[in-house]
């Protein structure tokens, strides 16, 4: 009990470590979401956009009751982490898979991306077909628990998308992670 | 003397700035050269072109390059070399040239390679180009320089690829093999990775995710016209080219693991060639297209394997070690350089095929992505500065190391075919 508790404090701090870093990179998303020579998408156009489907998100329910949003809801927390070059669902992320497991099966309509990822060690090909393997595995977990598979897409990024980039082993256990995005978040 | 003529097509005429070079190294039995500076007028182009010569040699690991300031008599013409002075110097070759105005705005470069022990020529050329070629002229007398000595064609004309990182732009690069006028010929704001040149040298094959995705492109770096090879559901990447250009190995997910695919130039016939439920990457083809070696953890841990592109069962290559990734085949066919990872180390090796020797040549410690040079002796292959990803060049045997260096975070590097 008490090595859990100690554990996910760690995993709290390190989060709050790292959200600290993303603050940093928080122009990235914008400029990710304009590509503007692969998309062709106008940018001034498309950010507006998004503001405005966020309003009306915001108009339809109450944001408040969004468990998916809800910070003291399990299903709010997104990310499972992995040892280097492993694969394996660790047992203290059971939780948060079942959970999501659940919600999916209650909401047939919901769709995720397993988004996988992995330290920036070693190969970037091998490491591509390592964050596929992590979202697989998640995948798998949440088929066992009744998620058809139409709900659900794997996708990995490899190390191309660290969410950390300093050369330190909590940086890379940060970035050896699989994020659950439901379809609609980004 | 022979009289060449080169005309050359450059057709990516901007230029960013040029990659640092920065030696490291040094090893004994090396063919001692003086290289004397050429006679070359200030203003006809920034770059020297007898210092582009002795880089190059210097960076092949056979030349040892002398100091030439001490020596009495600077010559420029044939009749100007004074024998004793080189053999003083213990220079066994010794080079000496000029470059001055030609007709139509062009320049005349002249060299002369000579055998200080016999006194005699080993070669001379003359080159009438325009200043913008200057660079080629220099990397083309290395090439003759180094064949004459060792016997082997040079490979300073060819050229690399790789990717550069500036804050959040990707930049797909094609530069002179020294680094020197690189050119973009893709840029994105999401990750490239994996560029691989078709044999001919007129194409990259290479992993964007532009579409949020990894996908396969191939684009003409003579038309900058670029198709998808590959979009299947999943991920697609790490393409390699069979020695005819003709299919490329691949790898797709569909959904599932990582598994090697084959699939035509022009992204028809696609057809699986591995199975099972562990990762298969990395492919890369021998020379006479008989296997196709690949990255495997079938084993349990990652290892390198290889596979008939028929198909049938793989046959392990490595074992020493818990990971053993990134193999690419020598162009002779004799060699596989991949990166092994060892107490924690990412280091480069180098394996003689038929002996199954195999030894590390790189002393840093994150090294990715190794390849020959088409003359087999030379590896290129990417490396970290503290946070920062740089460009090493090694002699294959490992003696001799130069680093090029550019601002930004440079990766993914892959050496091109043999100039034509």
């Amino acid at each position: 009990m008490n090595k859990q508790l100690i554990g996910s404090v760690l995993l709290a701090a390190l989060l709050v470590a790292c959200s600290s870093k993303q603050v940093k990179e928080e122009p990235k998303a914008a400029v990710e979401e304009k590509s503007p020579a692969v998309t062709a998408k106008a940018p001034e156009a498309a950010q507006p956009q998004t503001s405005t489907a966020q309003t009306s998100a915001a108009n339809d329910q109450n944001v408040s009751l969004n468990p998916l949003k809800d910070p003291n809801n399990i299903l709010s927390k997104r990310s499972i982490y992995f040892d280097f070059d492993k694969d394996e669902v660790k047992a203290e992320f059971r939780p948060l898979v079942e959970a999501h497991a659940k919600y999916l099966v209650a909401h047939p309509d919901a769709k995720v991306a397993l988004q996988g990822n992995a330290d920036d060690r070693g190969s970037r090909e091998y490491n591509l077909a390592l964050g596929q393997r992590r979202s697989v595995a998640v995948k798998k977990a949440m088929n066992v628990l009744g998620v058809n598979d139409k709900q659900i897409e794997t996708v990995s990024y490899g190390e191309e998308k660290p969410r950390c980039s300093d050369k330190t082993e909590a940086c890379w256990a940060e970035n050896r992670r699989v994020d659950v995005i439901y379809s609609g978040e980004e | 003397m022979t009289r060449l003529l080169l005309v050359f097509l450059f057709l990516f005429p901007a230029i960013s700035h040029a990659l640092d070079i920065e030696i490291v190294g040094g090893a004994a039995q090396q063919i001692p050269i003086a290289v004397v500076p050429f006679n070359q007028p200030p203003g006809v182009s920034p770059e020297s072109v007898s210092t582009i010569v002795a880089n190059d040699l210097r960076r092949s690991g056979f030349f040892r390059l002398l100091e030439t300031r001490g020596v009495a008599t600077q010559p420029h013409e044939l009749s100007e070399v004074k024998y004793p002075e080189w053999s003083a110097l213990q220079a066994q070759a010794l080079t000496i040239g000029k470059v001055e105005p030609s007709s139509g705005g062009h320049v005349k470069v002249t060299f002369r390679l000579l055998d200080v022990l016999k006194q005699s020529q080993l070669a001379g050329m003359e080159f009438d180009v325009a200043p913008t070629q200057l660079r080629k002229t220099a990397h083309k007398i290395a090439d003759i320089i180094y064949e004459k000595l060792t016997g082997e064609p040079g490979v300073f004309s060819t050229r690399i690829t790789y990717v550069n990182k500036t804050g959040k732009h990707y930049s797909l690069v094609v530069a002179d093999a020294d680094g020197g006028s690189p050119q973009t010929v893709l840029s994105s704001t999401e990750p490239i990775i994996s560029p691989a040149w078709s044999p001919d040298g007129t194409k990259l094959a290479y992993v964007s995710f532009e579409k949020k995705k990894p996908v396969i492109f191939v684009q003409s770096l003579t038309s900058g016209q670029r198709y998808v090879l590959a979009n299947f559901k999943g991920n697609n990447s790490a393409p390699a080219w069979s020695p005819d250009g003709k299919r490329l190995a691949i790898v797709l997910t569909h959904g599932g693991n990582s598994r090697l695919s084959l699939i035509n130039a022009d992204g028809t016939g696609m057809q699986p060639l591995s199975s099972g439920s562990a990762i298969d990457t990395e492919p890369d083809w021998s020379p006479d297209g008989k296997w196709i070696y690949f990255t495997s953890d079938r084993g349990g841990s990652p290892q390198i394997y290889k596979i008939s592109p028929l198909g049938g069962d793989a046959q392990r290559v490595t074992f020493e070690g818990s990971y053993n990734v990134s193999p690419h085949v020598s162009p002779d066919g004799k060699w596989l350089t991949y990166i092994r990872r060892d107490s924690g180390k990412f280091q480069v090796a180098v394996r003689e095929l038929a002996s199954g020797q195999s030894q590390v040549i790189s002393d840093s410690t994150q090294d990715e992505s190794p390849s020959f040079a088409p003359n087999s002796r030379m590896i290129i292959y990417a490396t970290s500065v503290g946070n920062r990803g740089i460009l090493s060049v090694t002699s294959a045997d490992g003696r001799v190391k130069q680093r090029l260096s550019e601002m930004g975070d440079v990766r993914e590097p892959s050496w091109g075919p043999a100039a034509n």
